[in-house]
């Protein structure tokens, strides 16, 4: 078999073996198979963004050739899309095993084959080359996490859980509308087919009624300012494995989707002229950065902070878009990267506290940085690497964002950038003053130092966030040639 | 008038979609809120199928003597569609379910913002 024919099954193993994991008994061997599959994942992934040539890597499902059939269709941009997301799902299952089994006490198999669903769907969309297949692994991979969400034994998980689910809905609804009026007026579904045939109907009102209904739903499901009211919940209330495992995948597989329809399918003169998105994106992600990161340095529950966090990130990667740049596109492609790396790592390291303290309140936190030096130490150097300081992989970002932004003749982005870094640095300051500066809660029963088995694979994360803010070609290489492929067009 | 009849499809579909719409914002009940959004994706259901419609066009089957056809893909796009809807609908009712064992109640109005619920020891 030829890579080619090997490249569908980045999104048939965790697929078919989900099925499986939902029969195994115990809690050791549901997860040894789940962690294999994401990691062979991530093999398979790897070996396919290594051999890709100038020309896209196409598949077309059971012989029936596209336009007809369902294909896949792998570039350089969503081969490193497809990789960060198997990466993450395998690095936060790595870490995940003592945690899952303190939180989910029964029925492992079922829920590590939710976790199998929910990374399918997320590398279906990634890989898919046909439209409506996008909104079929979008519903898999949301139903999934509607459950995983409610799979802790907190139970204010199930009100987040029902929450999404309504506000996520919602969101797939309207990219089933728009998706509906593209087939409608080209009667076709396939990416590279409707982007050859959108140009003759382009200045259509369903054509322009169809794009905002993909954009907004889109923005639903990537969690931009004024849709992201799911997320702080989802992410405060789920178990912690998955928060690790979202914060590092789902806003970013939205983004990706949202970057192939304005790129790919409408083409970028399109989607920046038929409507004012540069400017409404522009607005939104500055609102972004700058509220979420304002509620964050107030936020007494910790997983809920970063998730603030997370949506001022967000801003940072829509920000790039907005730049309509290709220095602003390898922005968010780069930041796309070192936030998947940096987010996943500090949940790591609140879920590693957690599992100790049981509590993600800031009060938990209280002394906790002489209890668990490693733990913290882990955290306050993911800290910096969210901040960005250089020698972190949230540097380069930060670096590429602000050039972006010098380029486009935007000094003001710039002071803005700069500010809402600042109050990255409140936010995370708290956290690190608690730990260390404040005297424990209780000095009866101090907690002990996390066991190896959480702490090695955060120190990983921390070794590679620091990696990639020193040697950049591998991060920077993908991210340049994912942005010159989309821009490219197909 | 002929505006209004001959794009009747889609003024129901416009209609059930923010019957619906409203639904799922202004109830307060979670199971009338799951009502509405399957009201809301039904109207999606239906501008599809509307969309398959060839006017004069027999159901898609070949046999002799009809060479027009309707379209039939809508038609499977539309079932897998359904089989999403059905399952958001299962996954909702069951959170529901739980949300009404943990709170005793399905009335958001009732449960409040979850952050702000105090830690339980």
């Amino acid at each position: 078999m030829t890579l080619t024919q090997w490249m569908p099954f980045i999104v048939l193993m965790p697929l078919i073996l989900s099925g499986v994991s939902a029969l195994l008994p115990g809690k050791t061997a549901p997860w040894l198979l789940a962690f294999a599959t994401a990691t062979a994942s991530t093999i398979l992934a790897a070996l396919v963004w290594l051999g890709l040539g100038p020309e896209p890597m196409r598949y077309a499902f059971g012989n029936w050739a596209p336009p007809m059939g369902i294909e896949y269709r792998v570039d350089h941009a969503n081969a490193l899309v497809a990789l960060i997301v198997s990466g993450i799902a395998s690095l936060a299952l790595l870490w995940g095993k003592r945690s899952a089994d303190q939180e989910i006490p029964e029925r492992q198999g079922i829920f590590y084959a939710l976790f199998l669903l929910a990374l399918a769907g997320l590398l279906g969309i990634t890989l898919t080359g046909d439209a409506f297949n996008v909104f079929v692994f979008l519903e898999i991979s949301s139903l999934s996490t509607y459950a995983l969400v409610a799979y802790g034994q907190d139970r204010r998980g199930l009100l987040a859980a029902f929450r999404y689910l309504i506000m996520g809905t919602i969101g797939a609804t309207f990219i089933l509308i728009g998706i509906g009026f593209l087939y409608m007026m080209t009667g076709t579904l396939n990416m590279a087919d409707l982007a050859e045939r959108i140009p003759a109907v382009a200045d259509t009102n369903a054509v322009r009624a169809g794009f905002a209904f993909i954009i907004v739903g889109l923005g639903l499901k990537l969690a931009l300012l004024p849709l992201h009211l799911w997320l702080p919940n989802a992410y405060a209330f789920a178990p912690n494995v998955i928060t690790v495992f979202l914060a590092g995948t789902a806003t970013k597989v939205a983004l990706y989707v949202m970057l192939r329809f304005i790129y790919t399918i409408f083409g970028g003169d399109y989607s920046f002229g038929a409507l004012p998105l540069a400017d409404i994106m522009m607005v939104l992600a500055v609102a972004g950065m700058v509220v979420g990161s304002w509620v964050a340095m107030f936020e007494p529950n910790l997983k809920r902070m970063m998730a603030y966090s997370s949506v001022a990130q967000v801003g940072y990667l829509v920000l790039g878009v907005a730049l309509v740049s290709i220095i602003g596109l390898t922005a968010t492609f780069v930041h796309l990267f070192n936030h998947a790396l940096m987010k996943a790592g500090l949940f790591m390291a609140l879920g590693t506290v957690m599992y100790r303290t049981g509590s993600a309140r800031i009060e938990a936190f209280y002394g906790v940085g002489r209890q668990m030096p490693w733990t913290m130490t882990a955290f306050a150097l993911l800290g910096l690497s969210l901040i960005g300081v250089p020698a972190t992989a949230g540097f380069v970002s930060k670096w590429y964002l602000i050039w972006g932004a010098l380029d486009a003749g935007k000094v003001w982005l710039v002071v803005l950038i700069l500010i809402t870094s600042l109050m990255a640095v409140v936010y995370i300051w708290r956290v690190i003053e608690a730990a260390w500066f404040q005297a424990p809660r209780d000095q009866q029963s101090p907690v002990a130092e996390a066991p190896k088995a959480l702490l090695i694979p955060l120190w990983l994360m921390v070794a590679l966030n620091i990696y990639f803010g020193l040697d950049t070609r591998l991060s920077l290489g993908a991210a340049e040639q994912a942005a010159q492929v989309l821009l490219g067009g197909f | 008038m002929t505006v209004i009849l001959s794009y009747f499809n889609y003024w129901v579909v416009v209609l059930l979609m923010m019957i619906g719409f409203y639904g799922v914002i202004a109830h307060g009940n979670m199971d009338k809120k799951l009502m509405s959004l399957g009201l809301f994706q039904t109207s999606v259901f239906i501008m599809f199928i509307s969309a398959g419609k060839v006017i004069g066009g027999a159901t898609p089957i070949l046999r002799d003597g009809v060479a027009l056809h309707s379209n039939p893909l809508p038609h499977v796009l539309i079932l897998t569609a359904i089989v999403v809807g059905v399952a958001t609908t299962a996954v909702g009712l069951a959170l529901a379910v739980r949300i009404q064992e943990a709170y005793g109640t399905i009335e958001d109005d009732l449960i409040g913002d979850p952050s702000h619920e105090p830690e339980e020891p």
